[in-house]
C-alpha cells in the first residue's frame, strides 16, 4: 500500500499489467511527490515504458490503480482522461514528432487545438519554448532534418508548451552521445527549478539518473527493487540493484521448467511457413 | 493432423478478432464523421493528395482500358455487323463496371498504400500516442479528414475515368476503325441513363469507404498485429496486407453491388 501524504502527486497501487499472457508489472507500488524529479530505472525490457504508458492511460492494467492529481487514471472515462492530459506533458522515447509538420508547427499544435489564442500569440509562445530548448532559428525544419539531440529537445519543447504541472519523459538520453545527454539533463533540471514541475523520467542510463533525480525507483522483474534517494540506492545491498549500478550483466535465473516453457512459447507464436497473408 | 486443425482454428479466431477490431475502428470513425468542428483545411490537403495527385494514373489506366475495350468489342460487333453499337457497348461496360473498379484499384494501390504506411509509421513511432497524450483525438484529427477526402475524390475520379475511357473507345472505334463518328456518340448518349450512373456512383462510394477503411485501419492497428514486428518491417507488412485485402474487397463488393442492382 502506498502511503498517501498531502504532497503525493502520483500514487500507483498494486499495478499489474500483462502483454497477452506475459506478466510485465507485478503488483507494483510507487508514489511521486509534488515538485520532485522521480527517475524510474531498470534494464531494457524491465517494463519502464509500460509503467509510463499505464500511468498515461494509454495501456489498461490487468489490475491495480494509478491515481494522478486526484484522478483514477485506470478507470477514467475518455473525457476525464483528455481533461487530465491537458495538464501534463509527455516526451516520448523517439520524440514522436509529426513527420508532416515543421518543427514550429509541431510545437504549436497543442496550443492551436486547445486555446483560442490568435496565430501571432501562439507563434510567440512556441518560439519562447524553442528558445528555452536552444532551438531558435530552426523553426521551419522538418523532423527528419533534425539531429537526435534536437529531436529530444523538440519533443521536450512540445511537451511543455502548455505549461503543464507534470512532465513525463521516456528515455531522454537513449541514443545520444554523453555530452548531448548531459545537456538534456540540464534542461530537465531547469524545468523543475524554473517552472516547478513534477517530473517523471524513465531511463536506463545511470549517469543521467544520478544527475537529475530527487528519488530513484529501480524496476526489476516487474517489481520495485528499491525506491529512495540517490544515496539510498547507491547504498543498497540488493545484488541485482548493485549489478545494475555496476553494469554487470546478471544472468536470468531460469529453472529448467521455465526455460522449456519459454522455448515452446516462442515456437507457438512464430509465423509458420506457408501461411497466407491478408 | 490435430495440430493442423488446431492451427487452423487459432488462425481463424485471430482473423475474426482482427476483423472485429477493424469493424470497431470503422464504427468509431463513422460516429465522428459529422462532429464539429469540420477540419476543412485538413480535408483539402488530403483531397489534393488522394484526389488531385491520382488523376494522372487514372488518366493512363482509363485511356488504355477504353482503347483495349474498343478494339476488342469492335472485332466482335463487326463480325455480327452491328459495329454501330460500339458506343453503347463501351460506355455501358465502363460506366457500370470498369470505370469504378479500375479507379478504385488504382487509388487503393497509390493513395491507399501511402495512407496505410503513413498511419502505420505514426503508430510505430508513438505519434498516435503523442496525439492522445496531447488530448487530441486521432480519429477526429487524422482519420475523419482522410475519410471525407476519399469519399469525395473517388466519385470524381470515377467520373474522369468514365469520360476518358469512353474517349479511348472512340479513338479505337472511330479513329482507328470505321465506326461513324455520329453513331458512336449517339450510342453513348442514348444508352447512359440515371440507372447506370447511379450504379457507378454507388460503387464509387462503397469502394471509397473500403479503400480508406482498410488503409487507415490496417495502419492504425499495427500494434495489434500478431506477427509482433513493429518498425519499418511491420509497416511494410501491413501495407502489403492492406493493398491485397482492399483490392479483394473492392472486387467482391463490385460483384455484390452489380448483383443487387441487376436483380
Ligand atoms: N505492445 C507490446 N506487445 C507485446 N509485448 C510488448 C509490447 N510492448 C512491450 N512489450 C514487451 O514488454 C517488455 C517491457 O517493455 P517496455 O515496457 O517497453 O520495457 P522498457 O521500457 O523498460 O525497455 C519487453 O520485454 C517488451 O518486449
Ligand atoms: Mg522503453
Amino acid at each position: 500500500m502506498t502511503k498517501l501524504t498531502a504532497d503525493t502527486f502520483i500514487s500507483v497501487d498494486k499495478l499489474t499489467t500483462h502483454y497477452g499472457e506475459r506478466l510485465i508489472l507485478d503488483k507494483l507500488d510507487l508514489s511521486v511527490r509534488q515538485g520532485e524529479i522521480m527517475v524510474i530505472m531498470g534494464a531494457s525490457g524491465s517494463g519502464k515504458s509500460t509503467l509510463l504508458r499505464t500511468m498515461l492511460g494509454l495501456n489498461r492494467p490487468t489490475s491495480g490503480q494509478v491515481k494522478i492529481m486526484g484522478l483514477d487514471v485506470t478507470n477514467a472515462s475518455r473525457k476525464q482522461l483528455y481533461q487530465f492530459r491537458r495538464q501534463i506533458g509527455v516526451a516520448f522515447q523517439g520524440g514522436a514528432l509529426f513527420g508532416n509538420l515543421s518543427l514550429v508547427d509541431n510545437i504549436q499544435l497543442p496550443l492551436r487545438e486547445h486555446t483560442n489564442l490568435d496565430a501571432n500569440t501562439i507563434r510567440i509562445m512556441a518560439r519562447m519554448k524553442l528558445d528555452m530548448m536552444n532551438l531558435s532559428g530552426f523553426d521551419n525544419l522538418m523532423p527528419s532534418e533534425l539531429s537526435g539531440g534536437m529531436v529530444k529537445r523538440a519533443a521536450l519543447a512540445r511537451a511543455i508548451v502548455m505549461d503543464p504541472q507534470l512532465l513525463f519523459f521516456d528515455e531522454p538520453s537513449a541514443g545520444l552521445d554523453p555530452v548531448v545527454a548531459a545537456e538534456l539533463d540540464e534542461y530537465i533540471l531547469e524545468l523543475k527549478q524554473a517552472m516547478e514541475m513534477t517530473i517523471v523520467v524513465v531511463t536506463h542510463e545511470l549517469e543521467s539518473a544520478f544527475r537529475i533525480a530527487d528519488r530513484i525507483t529501480v524496476l526489476d522483474r516487474g517489481k520495485v527493487a528499491i525506491c529512495g534517494t540517490i544515496d539510498e540506492v547507491k547504498a543498497s545491498n540488493d545484488e541485482r540493484v548493485q549489478n545494475l549500478l555496476n553494469r554487470r550483466a546478471s544472468r536470468e535465473q531460469v529453472t529448467p521448467d521455465e526455460y522449456l516453457e519459454l522455448l515452446t512459447r516462442v515456437q507457438a507464436t512464430r509465423p509458420h511457413r506457408g501461411d497466407i497473408d491478408g | 493432423m490435430v495440430r493442423a486443425i488446431t492451427r487452423l482454428g487459432e488462425k481463424t479466431i485471430e482473423q475474426l478478432e482482427h476483423l472485429g477490431h477493424l469493424t470497431v475502428f470503422l464504427m468509431t470513425v463513422i460516429s465522428k464523421l459529422f462532429v464539429f468542428p469540420f477540419r476543412y483545411r485538413a480535408v483539402l490537403q488530403q483531397l489534393y493528395f488522394i484526389g488531385a495527385k491520382s488523376t494522372f494514373v487514372i488518366f493512363l489506366a482509363s485511356i488504355t482500358i477504353g482503347l483495349a475495350l474498343g478494339l476488342n468489342l469492335y472485332v466482335e460487333l463487326s463480325r455480327l455487323g452491328v459495329q454501330d453499337r460500339l458506343g453503347t457497348a463501351v460506355s455501358l461496360s465502363i460506366v457500370r463496371e470498369l470505370g469504378p473498379v479500375i479507379t478504385a484499384l488504382m487509388v487503393m494501390g497509390r493513395a491507399g498504400s501511402a495512407i496505410c504506411a503513413e498511419v502505420g509509421i505514426m503508430r510505430s513511432d508513438e505519434q498516435l500516442d503523442a496525439l492522445e497524450c496531447m488530448a487530441i483525438d486521432p480519429f477526429k484529427f487524422l482519420m475523419v479528414p482522410k475519410f471525407w477526402a476519399t469519399l469525395i475524390s473517388v466519385p470524381l475520379l470515377v467520373a474522369i475515368a468514365d469520360v476518358i475511357g469512353v474517349f479511348g473507345g472512340y479513338i479505337a472505334g472511330v479513329v482507328i476503325f470505321d465506326v461513324p463518328y455520329g453513331a458512336y456518340w449517339q450510342g453513348v448518349y442514348t444508352s447512359i441513363d440515371w440507372q447506370h450512373l447511379n450504379m457507378g456512383l454507388i460503387k464509387s462510394l462503397v469502394f471509397a469507404l473500403v479503400i480508406v477503411w482498410v488503409a487507415t485501419g490496417k495502419g492504425f492497428l499495427l500494434h495489434l498485429d500478431k506477427a509482433g514486428v513493429y518498425g519499418a518491417e511491420g509497416v511494410s507488412r501491413v501495407t502489403t496486407q492492406a493493398v491485397v485485402m482492399g483490392s479483394i474487397l473492392i472486387l467482391f463488393f463490385n460483384f455484390l453491388v452489380s448483383a443487387f442492382m441487376v436483380a
